[in-house]
C-alpha cells in the first residue's frame, strides 16, 4: 500500500517528524518498504493567473497569453488547449529550473517574446500528462511558491502489509492505526449523503448470498466524461502509485485508496436487463478490460446482465461495459464479496488486482454505504451528472458477524511475560475501534474484557489475537528478554549410531569436499545416470532442468565436477548427504520414498602436482578403498564387493557393496561412454551408499591382546585368472582360522613366466597365538596347511 | 726398539688414522696378539730378572696409553662421520611439504553445525524431518487453511498425488507435537523448497526453524532466547529490535531485525542502508496450531522462530550472492575449509 504522508496527516497528524512516523509504523507491523519524495526540486516556479488569452499571430496552435504572478504581469507563449483567461496554473518564471536541469530563459516563439513558460504535469515532474498544463485549485494563492502551494514537500510511503491487514489498505485504516499509536482520534469526515435528484435505478439479483451478502447500487445519469480529473486528485492517486485515467475511474480508485473499498462503474447503456450476482456457468466466456479473454470455472464468482458476464467480481470489470468516451450515464457497483469467493477466482484466472487483493483479505462489511456516497459527490463534483437513490441487495444471513471476543488478563500476561497495566489495555482497546461489551474481574483470571471486533478487522477471533494486538500497541520492544526456565534433562546418546557431521568430517579429513546440489534434476541427465530410476516428476516445475526428484546423487556430483573442471581443477573430490527419492510401489503410503544417501565422486590426480610424488590418475582402488575406509569407520562387519552390472558403471570396474547379506550402494568407473555423453572424465569414479549403512555404528567391545610374538610368512602362488582374490582370502581365513591375525595380499603379478591365463598372487600370512610361543614346527605346519587349502579348493600351486 | 719409541710410532700411526678400520689396523698392529708391543711384553722374560718389573711397568704403562689414545680417536671419528651425515642428509625446509589432500564441509553445512551446537547445548533436541510432506503437515496444521492468503507467500511445488515438497522445516515441528508430550524442544534444520529465483531467491534453500512449548511461555521467553542465540552465533553484542508481522502459525508474530552484522548499524549496502538486518521471522505458537496437534493450548503454550540457514552463512562469512551456494565451485568451497 502506497500513500503520502500529508494526505495521512490531513486524517491525524501526530506531532512527530518523518523518520519518526516511518519507523513508528514499521514498529507497528506495518513494515516501511521504501519511501520516495514525491517532486523533484522546483526553483522559480509560482501559482500565477492567466488574465487574458490572444490567438498567435503566426502559429495556429500557440496563444498568448498574459499572465499575472503577485509580481507583475507577463507575456508567455503556450500551446497548451486549456489554456484560458481565469485559470490558475503552474508559472516557471525566467530563471526557474525545471526537473532535468531544464533553465528557464526568456525566448521567442515564432516571432513573438515569452517571459517564462505555463507548465504541464510532465514539465513540473509530476506524472504524464504532457498536453495540458495544470489546472490548480481556486485555493492557490496566486504568486505562492508552487511546491508550496501543491504541497510538494511530501513523500509517497510504500507500507508492505501482511496478509491480515486488509484493514489498512486504506488511508482511513492506516490514519486509525496511527492514531492508535499516538493516543490521538482521527478526523475522520464521513461523506455526507447525496439525495437522489432522479428515480433512475437498476436491478440487482444476488443468486448466491455467500459469495455476495452485499451488493449497493446507484445510477448517474447524464455525465460529463470529458471533464478533467481534478490536479489535487490527479496527485494523490499519483502518490499513491496509481495514474490517473479517466475522471470517472480516477473517482472509483480514490475512494478505494481512502477508504479501502474497491468500486466499479459500468456504462449504464451497455448494460442489459438487470445486474446479477451469480457463479460462472459452464463454457461461459467474456473478455475482460484488459482484453484478455478468460473461461472462468463455475466456482468463479460473476457480475452478469441479460446478455452474460460483465465483471469477475472483485476482481475487473470486462470490456462490453467498460466506461468509455461516449459513455453518458454509469450505474456505480459498491459491495462486499467474500473473501474466499474472490481469492480462489483470482488465483485460478491468475489475476491480481487492486481490488481482488483487498477483497482477499476482507473489505469492511460495513463500509459500502458510506464508499457509494463519497463516491457520487466526488463524482457530481468533476462530471456533474444526476443521481438516482441507493439501491442495496443484502442477504443478512451471509453477512459476516461481528464476534465476541474475552481477554484474560492472568493470560495476557503470561503470554506476554510481564504485566501489562491494565490501563493500556484499556486505551489501546477503545482506539482500535473494539467495542467493549463487558469489562468483568475474577479471581483467577484478573481482569476479563469482552470485545466486539469490528467490521474491519477480519483477523480478530480468538484470544491470541488480542493479546497481539494489546503487546504489539504496547510495543515489542517494551518486553522484557527472559530465558525460559526448564529442568536439566540430560538428552539420549544412543550407542548405535554416528551422527551425519562426523560422517562428513571423515570424508572432508580424506580431500573430499561437501558440495549441496539441487533435489530437482535434468531429467536427460537423471535418465542417462539412472535408467532404470523411474523419477517421480514435479506437477509445477520451474524450468525443465528442474523437473524431476534425483533418484541418486549422481546427476548433481557429475554437474559438479563439469562445472569445476570446466574452471580448470585438475583433481576434484566431492561429496554429497542428502534424500533421494524414488516411486513409492507401497500403495497404502502416498508420495514419493525418501531414502538418505551418501555419494561420492572421485576424479583427476590423486596427489597435486609436487617435487617428490609422481603424479598419477586415480583409479578404481581409490574409490573403493575410500568406501572401505567409511564401513571399517562405522565398524561395518561381513562387508564383501561384488562385481557388478550396473549399466551406468564400467563393466569391468564396477561393484555392488554388500553389508551383512544386503545391497548398500555401488561403486566404480562410470561407463566410458557416458563420460564422453556427460562431457566428463575419463576416469570418473563414484560411490554411493545408503546413509544407513555409514550412520548406524557398531559399539567396540575390548578383546584380549595376546603378549606372544607373531610370525609372518609369506606365500607366491600361481592361480588361475578366474581366482578372486576374495577367494584367496577366505580360503586361508577358513583353512586357518583364529592363528591367522592379519593377511596381507601384497602382490599380483601377470608376465613373464607365467601363463597368459595365469596370475602369482603373493600373500603375507602373520599368525600368532593368544597363550604360546609358536615352533618353527608350528608355523610350518600352517604354512602346509594354507598351501594344501589353496591347492585343493583354488587349484593354486606355489610359485 | 725400546718402548718409547713404539709407543712415538703407535700414537703417530693412530693420528693419521682416517676412519675405523685404519684405527683398527694400527690397534692390531700395536696391541694385537702379534703386536709390537705385546711382542715386547714376551721378551721380558729374556730379561734380567732385576730389570724386569722396571720395564714390565713402563710396557704396561705404554699399553695403557696406547689404549686409551684409540679410545679417544675412535670417538672423534664416530663424531666426525656422524658431522658428515647429517651435512649430506640437510634439507630446503622451505620446499613445500607432502600435505595429504583436505576436504571440508559445505559452509551451510558449517553454519547449520554452529546453530544445533548452540541450542543442543542448552538442551534442545534436533530434528530433520523428511522433505516431501503431504498438504496437512505443511499446510492445514499450522492454521494455513486452503484458501488462506498465506499460501500465496509460499510458492509450492506439488507432485501429482497431492503431496509436496515442503516449502518450511514446519511440518517437522508438526511431527514432533504430534508424537511427543510437552515440554518440547527441538531444533528442525533442512532443506525447503519453493518456487522462485531471482537474484536473491534459489528454488531450494535452508531453513533452521526452532520450537519451544512448556508450561508459562511467553513473549518475553522468545525474545531472550532469539536475542542470546543471536548474539552467541555472531559472537557480538548486536542490538535487536522485533517488529509485529504476521504468521499463520503463530500468534503474535514478529519479525527479528538485527543490527547489521556488516556496518553495526551505520548503514551499508549490505542492510541497503537501514542499519537493520532481517534475520528471523518467530512468534508464540497459534493455539489452533497446537490444538490440531493434540496440545492443550490452556495447559501449554510455545514459541517457535525460523530462520534461512543460508543467509546466516551470507551474514557470518560475507558472502554476496546466495546462489553460489548451490553452484559448488571449489574456489569458493574451499574458502570456508
Amino acid at each position: 500500500m502506497k500513500f503520502s504522508e500529508a494526505w495521512l496527516r490531513e486524517w491525524v497528524d501526530p506531532a512527530i517528524g518523518r523518520d519518526e512516523l516511518l519507523d513508528q509504523l514499521t514498529m507497528a507491523g506495518l513494515e516501511v518498504d521504501g519511501v520516495e519524495p514525491v517532486a523533484q526540486a522546483l526553483q522559480g516556479t509560482v501559482v500565477a493567473r492567466i488574465d487574458a488569452v490572444e490567438p498567435h499571430p503566426h502559429a495556429p496552435n500557440l496563444q498568448v497569453c498574459a499572465v499575472s504572478d503577485g509580481a507583475g504581469r507577463h507575456q508567455v507563449v503556450c500551446g497548451a488547449p486549456n489554456a484560458r483567461p481565469g485559470l490558475l496554473s503552474a508559472y516557471a518564471r525566467i530563471g526557474a529550473v525545471l526537473p532535468g536541469d531544464i533553465e528557464i530563459a526568456e525566448a521567442e516563439l515564432r516571432g513573438v517574446s515569452s517571459a517564462g513558460m505555463l507548465c504541464s504535469a510532465v514539465e513540473l515532474g509530476l506524472g504524464t500528462e504532457s498536453d495540458t498544463i495544470v489546472e490548480l485549485g481556486s485555493d492557490c494563492e496566486v504568486g505562492a511558491d508552487l511546491a508550496a502551494a501543491i504541497g510538494l514537500d511530501d513523500v509517497s510511503i510504500d507500507v508492505d502489509l501482511t496478509p491480515n491487514r486488509g484493514d489498512c489498505l486504506g488511508l482511513r485504516g492506516l490514519a486509525r492505526e496511527v492514531g492508535v499509536l499516538n493516543d490521538l482520534p482521527v478526523r475522520h469526515r464521513r461523506a455526507p449523503p447525496v439525495p437522489a435528484s432522479i428515480d433512475s435505478t437498476f436491478p440487482v439479483t444476488l443468486e448466491d448470498g455467500a459469495g455476495c451478502p452485499r451488493y449497493l447500487g446507484r445510477v448517474i445519469e447524464n455525465i460529463d466524461v470529458g471533464a478533467a480529473t481534478p490536479f489535487w486528485m490527479a496527485e494523490r492517486l499519483r502518490r499513491s502509485g496509481l495514474r490517473s485515467i479517466d475522471p470517472v475511474v480516477d473517482v472509483t480508485n480514490y475512494v478505494m485508496l481512502e477508504l479501502g473499498q474497491p468500486m466499479h462503474a459500468f456504462d449504464l447503456d451497455r448494460l442489459d436487463g438487470g445486474i446479477v450476482v451469480r457463479w460462472a456457468l459452464e463454457g461461459e466466456t467474456m473478455t475482460l478490460l484488459d482484453g484478455r479473454e478468460i473461461k472462468p470455472d463455475p466456482d468463479v464468482l460473476l457480475i452478469a446482465d441479460g446478455s452474460g458476464p460483465v465483471a469477475v467480481a472483485g476482481v475487473m470489470g470486462g470490456e462490453r461495459s467498460g466506461v468509455g468516451l461516449d459513455t453518458v450515464s454509469v450505474f456505480l457497483e459498491c459491495a462486499f464479496f467474500a473473501p474466499l469467493a474472490v481469492a480462489g477466482a483470482a488465483r485460478r484466472l491468475g489475476l491480481h488486482t487492486d481490488a481482488s487483493h483487498r477483497y482477499e483479505r476482507g473489505v469492511d462489511f460495513e463500509l459500502q454505504a458510506q464508499a457509494v456516497e463519497r463516491a457520487t459527490g466526488l463524482l457530481l463534483e468533476i462530471v456533474g451528472g444526476e443521481a438516482g437513490p441507493v439501491l442495496e441487495s443484502v442477504d443478512r444471513d451471509h453477512l459476516p458477524t461481528r464476534p465476541t471476543v474475552s481477554l484474560r488478563q492472568a493470560r495476557l500476561d503470561e503470554l506476554a511475560g510481564v504485566p501489562i497495566p491494565p490501563g493500556e489495555v484499556d486505551r489501546a482497546l477503545a482506539r482500535l475501534d473494539f467495542e467493549l461489551v463487558e469489562r468483568s474481574e475474577t479471581e483467577a483470571a484478573g481482569i476479563v474484557w469482552t470485545i466486539s471486533v469490528p467490521s474491519h478487522r477480519f483477523d480478530i477471533r480468538i484470544e491470541a489475537d488480542l493479546v497481539e494486538e494489546v503487546c504489539r500497541i504496547y510495543g515489542y520492544g517494551r518486553i522484557p528478554s527472559l530465558l525460559p526456565d526448564a529442568a536439566l534433562a540430560l538428552r539420549p546418546a544412543p550407542l548405535g549410531h554416528n551422527d551425519e557431521r562426523s560422517v562428513k568430517r571423515l570424508l572432508a579429513a580424506a580431500g573430499f569436499q561437501e558440495v549441496i546440489t539441487y533435489s530437482f534434476v535434468d531429467p536427460v541427465t537423471q535418465d542417462l545416470l539412472d535408467p532404470r530410476g523411474n523419477p517421480v516428476p514435479l506437477a509445477n516445475p520451474m524450468s525443465a532442468e528442474q523437473s524431476v526428484m534425483r533418484t541418486c546423487l549422481l546427476p548433481g556430483l557429475v554437474d559438479a565436477l563439469r562445472f569445476n573442471t570446466q574452471r580448470q581443477q585438475e583433481a576434484v573430490r566431492l561429496f554429497e548427504l542428502g534424500y533421494c527419492f524414488t516411486p513409492e510401489s507401497d500403495p497404502k503410503r502416498s508420495g514419493p520414498r525418501q531414502v538418505s544417501m551418501l555419494g561420492g565422486l572421485l576424479w583427476g590426480e590423486r596427489t597435486p602436482e609436487s617435487w617428490h610424488t609422481e603424479s598419477a590418475a586415480v583409479d578404481f582402488f581409490d574409490i573403493k578403498g575410500q568406501v572401505e575406509q567409511l564401513l571399517a569407520w562405522a565398524g561395518a562387519k561381513d562387508v564383501a564387493f561384488q562385481p557388478g552390472d550396473d549399466p551406468v558403471l564400467h563393466p569391468g570396474q564396477q561393484a555392488v557393496v554388500i553389508l551383512g547379506g544386503e545391497r548398500v550402494g555401488r561403486l566404480g568407473r562410470l561407463h566410458p561412454e557416458l563420460e564422453h555423453r556427460l562431457d566428463v572424465g575419463p576416469g570418473v569414479h563414484v560411490f554411493e551408499l545408503s546413509s544407513d549403512a555409514v550412520l548406524s555404528h557398531r559399539q567396540r567391545k575390548y578383546s584380549p591382546i595376546s603378549r606372544m610374538p607373531s610370525v609372518r610368512r609369506d606365500l607366491a602362488l600361481v592361480v588361475n585368472e578366474r581366482v578372486t582374490a576374495a577367494q584367496v582370502q577366505s580360503t586361508l581365513a577358513d583353512a586357518l582360522g583364529e592363528i591367522l591375525v592379519e593377511l596381507r595380499l601384497f602382490d599380483v603379478y601377470r608376465g613373464k613366466s607365467i601363463d597368459s591365463n595365469e596370475k602369482s598372487v603373493a600373500v603375507g600370512l602373520t599368525f600368532q597365538h593368544p597363550s604360546a610361543t609358536l615352533t618353527e614346527a608350528d608355523i610350518s605346519g600352517y604354512a602346509a596347511k594354507a598351501v594344501a587349502a589353496l591347492q585343493s579348493k583354488l587349484g593354486a600351486r606355489l610359485r | 726398539m725400546n718402548v718409547d719409541q713404539v709407543l712415538q710410532n703407535a700414537e703417530s700411526a693412530v693420528g693419521q688414522a682416517r676412519d675405523e678400520a685404519s684405527l683398527e689396523a694400527v690397534r692390531v698392529r700395536y696391541l694385537g696378539r702379534k703386536g709390537e708391543l705385546t711382542a715386547l711384553l714376551k721378551s721380558l722374560g729374556r730379561m734380567d730378572a732385576a730389570e724386569r718389573p722396571k720395564a714390565g711397568a713402563a710396557i704396561n704403562a705404554a699399553k695403557e696409553r696406547l689404549q686409551a689414545s684409540i679410545a679417544d680417536r675412535k670417538q672423534a671419528l664416530v663424531g666426525e662421520q656422524l658431522t658428515a651425515e647429517i651435512a649430506a642428509e640437510t634439507v630446503d625446509v622451505t620446499l613445500p611439504g607432502r600435505r595429504p589432500a583436505a576436504g571440508g564441509l559445505h559452509p551451510v553445512t558449517q553454519v547449520i553445525a554452529r546453530v544445533e551446537g548452540i541450542f543442543t547445548g542448552a538442551g534442545y533436541d534436533v530434528v530433520a524431518g523428511l522433505e516431501i510432506e503431504d498438504d496437512y503437515h505443511n499446510f492445514e496444521a499450522l492454521n494455513i487453511p486452503h484458501h488462506h492468503p498465506a499460501r500465496s507467500m509460499h510458492d509450492t511445488f506439488y507432485f501429482g498425488d497431492g503431496t509436496l515438497l515442503r516449502t518450511h522445516t514446519s511440518p517437522a515441528q508438526v511431527h514432533v507435537m504430534e508424537s511427543q508430550e510437552p515440554p518440547i524442544r527441538v531444533i528442525c534444520p533442512g532443506r525447503v523448497y519453493r518456487r522462485e529465483s531471482d537474484l536473491t531467491h534459489t528454488p531450494m534453500f535452508h531453513q533452521i526453524e526452532g520450537l519451544v512449548v512448556d508450561r508459562g511461555i511467553g513473549f518475553a521467553h522468545l525474545k531472550g532466547t532469539v536475542t542470546d542465540f543471536v548474539r552467541r552465533f555472531f559472537d557480538c553484542d548486536l542490538a535487536l529490535r522485533f517488529r509485529p508481522s504476521y504468521f499463520p502459525f503463530t500468534e503474535p508474530s514478529a519479525e527479528v531485525d538485527v543490527q547489521c552484522v556488516n556496518c553495526l548499524g551505520s548503514g551499508c549496502r549490505v542492510c541497503s542502508n537501514t542499519g537493520w538486518l532481517e534475520i528471523m521471522g518467530c512468534g508464540l505458537v497459534h493455539p489452533n496450531a497446537l490444538e490440531m496437534s493434540g496440545i492443550d493450548s490452556e495447559t501449554w503454550s510455545g514459541f517457535a522462530f525460523g530462520m534461512g540457514g543460508d543467509r546466516l552463512a551470507m551474514l557470518l562469512y560475507e558472502v554476496n550472492d546466495n546462489r553460489m551456494f548451490f553452484e559448488n565451485d571449489l574456489r569458493f568451497l574451499r574458502q570456508f575449509n
